[in-house]
């Protein structure tokens, strides 16, 4: 979800020792940290755990945007816990990634040389207060829906983290939701905030799930070792299933002319978004990429005397106190 | 000079936890400032009481493949299970 488009690696194991991992795979015992496991597994992880805990970091910024100018003070702190509970949840991701043999900064500058990825999401702006809302909402919301069976996931500490994480994405997404509801209750200028937002950020948050599964070329490898758990489109298709209700609720429409209910199939059929925009924004040209990335780069370069003096300081105390023993 | 904080591991225990529980991770330069922030990521929402920090090199684990001999010894010594010993009933409850 927030790890897109993840490339799966073929495996150039001894077959024994894969038959013995798919087996284990199989009987849903998880995979540890010191467990055998396949270079291609490996390799998989560290990408799709690495891209999960990038998009919490640069998800920071598009709703940082707004702490300045939230509207009410009950609003701006509830922001601001959202914003640090992200950055706690990319925290907790790079702590399950470097159980895999990567150490985070190694990560961080792959992500700020841009030779990994991060949601493509996070390359829209906020334009208006109501896309906090709309962000909380369908992001957070589609975030959930695909890390609700990563609970499941096959390598212990990522489902751990995702148990962590799926709890506190909940408080988020009921907070959006909570926003949408008094901007759709609201003045008339109000109600075109909340519906522009969601105009804006439909198709981007339908984009989160991934391309349509006719083309997710990894999805099968991922499957078998359930690193994934579901299809892109069997997540696409119960997000909107879910949210469409919501809308509803709310008195906003969506903005997709062919969504219609579907009594066979029992759900709604939708648009599907516009997959070009979808694979120039991964390849670095949405309309914040470069804002994104330079903030990163800026935050990591201006703060390099900080982390080295920090570690200076460490060092020094502990040459003093084994000085003193 | 760049060099990469180390890795503490976080033990907590809870409100009414009688132990303190492994919780995760994190990176920072030292001891104080590893509780600080084991303070702000892992008892936000009232997690616990007392943080425990460790330095990631610190701690040896037992290896995976040594999982059979390691805990086969609990499993076929029956005479540490003291289960199926029979206690007469007039002796009541013991």
């Amino acid at each position: 979800m927030y790890a897109q488009m993840i490339k799966s690696e073929a495996s150039k194991d001894d077959p024994e020792k894969l038959a013995e991992f798919q087996a284990k795979i199989d009987a849903d015992i998880k995979v540890e940290p010191r467990d055998w496991m396949p270079e291609g597994y490996r390799k998989t992880l560290i990408r799709q755990i690495g891209q999960h805990a990038h998009s919490e970091i640069v998800g920071q910024l598009p709703e940082g945007n707004w702490i300045t100018r939230a509207p009410t003070l009950e609003r701006k702190m509830i922001l601001l816990a959202k914003v640090q509970d992200e950055a706690g949840h990319g925290l907790y991701l790079y702590a399950a990634a470097e159980t895999l043999g990567v150490s985070r900064d190694e990560l961080t500058e792959m992500l700020l040389d841009g030779r990994m990825k991060y949601s493509s999401i996070f390359n829209y702006p906020t334009l208006n207060w109501a896309d906090i809302g709309a962000v909380g909402w369908l992001v957070d919301g589609a975030a959930i829906m695909n890390q609700v069976p990563l609970q499941r996931t096959s390598y212990g500490p990522y489902s751990r983290a995702m148990i962590r994480i799926c709890k506190e994405e909940s408080f988020h997404q009921r907070q959006g939701y909570d926003i949408m509801m008094k901007m759709a209750q609201g003045t008339e200028a109000q109600k075109k905030m909340a519906q522009d937002a969601l105009n804006r950020l439909w198709y981007p948050s339908l984009m989160m799930f991934g391309p349509s599964d006719a083309e997710s070329v990894h999805s099968t490898q991922n499957m078998a070792w359930k690193i994934k758990m579901n299809t892109n489109d069997e997540l696409r298709q119960k997000f909107v299933d879910q949210t469409v209700p919501q809308a509803e609720y709310l008195g906003l429409t969506i903005p997709d002319e062919n969504l219609k209910w579907n009594e066979d199939k029992g759900g709604y059929d939708y648009s599907d978004p516009d997959w070009t925009e979808f694979f120039n924004v991964l390849k670095g040209n949405g309309p914040c990429n470069t804002d994104r990335l330079e903030a990163r780069n800026k935050a990591w370069d201006d703060g390099a005397w900080v982390r080295d003096g920090l570690m200076a300081h460490a060092e020094k105390k502990r040459a003093a106190k084994t000085a003193a023993e | 000079m760049s060099k990469e904080w180390p890795l503490w591991e976080i033990f907590i225990r809870g409100q009414h936890g009688l132990s303190h529980r492994h919780v995760g991770s994190l990176h920072a330069p030292d001891a104080e400032m590893a509780i600080k922030n084991a303070r702000d990521v892992y008892t936000r929402r009232n997690e616990g009481v007392s943080i425990w920090v460790v330095e990631a090199n610190n701690i040896s684990a037992s290896s995976p493949s040594e999982k059979g001999p390691l805990y086969e010894p609990s499993e076929s010594k029956v005479y540490r299970h003291p289960t199926f010993f029979d206690i007469p009933d007039e002796v009541g409850h013991m």
